[in-house]
């Protein structure tokens, strides 16, 4: 038994090396964020000398908890998601249904098209669209002027939605993929008796197939708002269009990244992003609980 | 959490294009036996479909016809159709522009994702072989930390890796975004469930018996059988790296370190601070940017496919 073991920790130490590099890429900046946000740094006096760091212990925390403009931008993400999110889901699932319903080869086809956005680098996606939305340079204005429509997608009214097409352009198809495989993973015997019992292809669609993927659906839905919350860089390519609009404190990161780097202030944008992470893991826990409850 | 995992999708799957067809379908055409739906309702179906597909790749269609004209008809003439080509020119001006700062920064790209990813795949993939192969105490607890960090937001994760990476001297220097990038949880993930399907653990018992090394055993062995799932792990890292835009953005401050897509954004910026106008170079670029992404998933279909549905799955 004795070689058993040592050759347990031989095996042990092939994951050595990605364990040392996680501590020290993961657990220490974790570590690093929860002792930073403990201190507060002040220029000494009128500016001279040396800034002086002191203990503040959970003042950053209180000063977040009662931001204005960092849970204005919370909440302006939060909506956002509220809507888009479910909106992505249910168009994801319509897209795999009737792929599901279509003779293979054929769906083969349509699923690659529907696939191309997915392949795209997510700068290059924004850039389209931004191109796109344009009044200058994008076809979409012209073409809704031939309506009668003036319409503007970089304006207040209406950059929510911009975003969030984008990110149903960007997204869809990488749900339809994960819900059409769970959907081939049903077994066909289960729509052969419901057939035979004389359900119609609606009914077998809404009441066999639906809740056989809910699970996936859960899951690609938890991650979309762990990410939707921490949404960036299509913000923050929309701003260098319309700065009038986006403005620095558009999303939480943003308003984040702006406190590290524009104004320097890495304690209080440590206390953000603790703040930040917490709320995130609680919708996600909360959403999860909520959806997993339901008996399936 | 594993056993919830079909075991088809876990075992490579043979050379075969496409997904394993898994429902047997008995009848030529294709169809479910006892469906009969009406034809209104499969026209309505297609017509859905398509007008997704056409919502889907006409925005790309927008772009190849835009970087092809000069700037004058990119504001004038109809988008969705070609004027007089200048696609020559434009790429020509993209790669001369500001002594050629396109060029450096696609080779950048490549070069940070290639040394990053090649790094990531050999850590990653032994960590799961270790991880599916070995029976030691505290296993249990490793593989807890790797699907709990796949809950811990990114957004925790940055300013303090700044921080750190500034106490480690490696800010603005290309390693702050390749060391990072070698400790990938989600690919020891995949790594681990696929070596579990992969590997049989008798085969690694008779090595053993035959006087092999653990070291050995790996190497000759283990990585051999887990070929098509380390493919699958350096695809998915690479298109991650190649269209990562955060990282580079906080760690990378010189032009010339820079990579491609950090550079568009940068291109992007100055037609609002100037009054240059590089609409023309952004289209162009980007155009560029996104050809050897799509090739390599196109061409990659199956590796990338099994792979995201295996993580789906968790």
């Amino acid at each position: 038994m004795r070689w058993r073991t040592a050759m347990a920790w031989k095996g042990a130490a092939f994951t050595v090396p990605f364990f040392a590099g996680f501590a020290l890429f993961t657990v220490v900046p974790v570590l690093m964020a929860l002792s930073k946000s403990m201190y507060s740094t002040r220029s000494s006096g009128l500016g001279f000398g040396e800034p002086v760091v002191t203990f503040s212990g959970l003042e950053n925390f209180t000063r977040g908890l009662t931001d204005g403009r960092f849970w204005g931008s919370m909440w302006r993400v939060a909506l956002f998601s509220v809507i888009v999110i479910p909106l992505i889901q249910v168009v994801s699932l319509l897209m795999a249904l009737m792929l599901d319903a279509i003779r293979r080869r054929l769906a083969a086809r349509f699923r690659l098209a529907l696939l191309i956005p997915y392949m795209i680098p997510g700068i290059v996606q924004t850039l389209i669209w931004i191109y796109l939305y344009s009044p200058v340079v994008g076809p979409l204005s012209p073409f809704f002027r031939w309506f009668g429509l003036d319409v503007n997608f970089y304006s207040g009214d209406l950059i929510w939605v911009s975003i969030g097409n984008l990110m149903a352009w960007g997204g869809v198809g990488f749900t339809m993929l994960i819900v059409y495989g769970a959907l081939q993973a049903v077994p066909a015997e289960i729509f052969d008796s419901a057939r035979v019992d004389g359900a119609s292809e609606w009914r077998i669609a809404w009441y066999i197939k639906v809740p056989f993927v809910r699970r996936s659906l859960v899951l690609v839905s938890v991650l979309s708002i762990i990410g939707t919350l921490q949404i960036f860089s299509d913000p923050l390519l929309f701003r260098s269009m319309t700065p009038e609009t986006v403005n620095k404190d558009f999303t939480p990161i943003m308003m984040i990244y702006n406190q590290a780097f524009a104004e320097g202030n890495f304690n209080y944008a440590s206390a953000l992003s603790i703040i930040l992470a917490l709320v995130v893991g609680v919708v996600s826990a909360i959403f999860y609980r909520l959806t997993n409850r339901a008996p399936v | 959490m594993t056993t919830l995992l079909d075991p088809a999708t876990t075992r490579p799957e043979p050379a075969a294009p496409g997904p394993v067809p898994r429902r047997r379908r008995t009848r030529p055409d294709d169809l479910p036996a006892g469906v009969n739906p009406s034809k209104t309702s499969r026209a309505l179906v297609i017509l859905g479909l398509l007008l997704f597909a056409v919502y889907s790749v006409a925005p790309l269609w927008w772009m190849v016809v835009a970087a092809t004209k000069n700037q004058s008809d990119l504001y004038t003439t109809n988008g969705l159709w070609f004027a007089d080509n200048h696609l020559w020119e434009n790429l020509r001006s993209l790669v001369t522009y500001n002594d050629g700062i396109f060029l450096r920064w696609m080779v950048n790209t490549l070069v940070y994702g290639i040394t990053g990813t090649v790094g990531m795949a050999v850590i990653c993939v032994a960590c799961g072989y270790g991880l599916a192969m070995y029976d030691f105490r505290g296993r249990g607890v490793l593989m807890g930390c790797v699907i709990g960090s796949f809950l811990v937001p990114g957004a925790l994760l940055t300013i303090p890796s700044f921080l750190l990476l500034t106490e480690l001297k490696m800010v603005n220097t290309p390693w702050a975004v390749i060391i990072p990038g070698f400790f990938s949880a989600f690919s020891v993930y995949l790594a681990k469930v696929y070596a579990e399907g992969a590997i049989p653990r008798e085969l690694l018992e008779a090595a053993r018996i035959d006087g092999a090394g653990e070291l050995r055993i790996f190497l000759q062995i283990g990585a051999r059988l887990m070929s098509t799932g380390a493919a699958t792990v350096f695809l998915l890292g690479f298109v991650g790296s190649w269209n990562s835009f955060f990282g580079p953005l906080i760690f990378l401050r010189g032009e010339e370190k820079w990579t491609v897509m950090l550079g568009l954004y940068h291109w992007l910026n100055i037609k609002m601070d100037q009054s240059v106008d590089l609409t023309s170079l952004v289209v162009v670029g980007s155009f560029i940017s996104l050809i050897p992404m799509v090739v390599l998933m196109l061409s990659m279909q199956r590796y990338w496919r099994s792979g995201i549905t295996l993580g789906s799955m968790k």
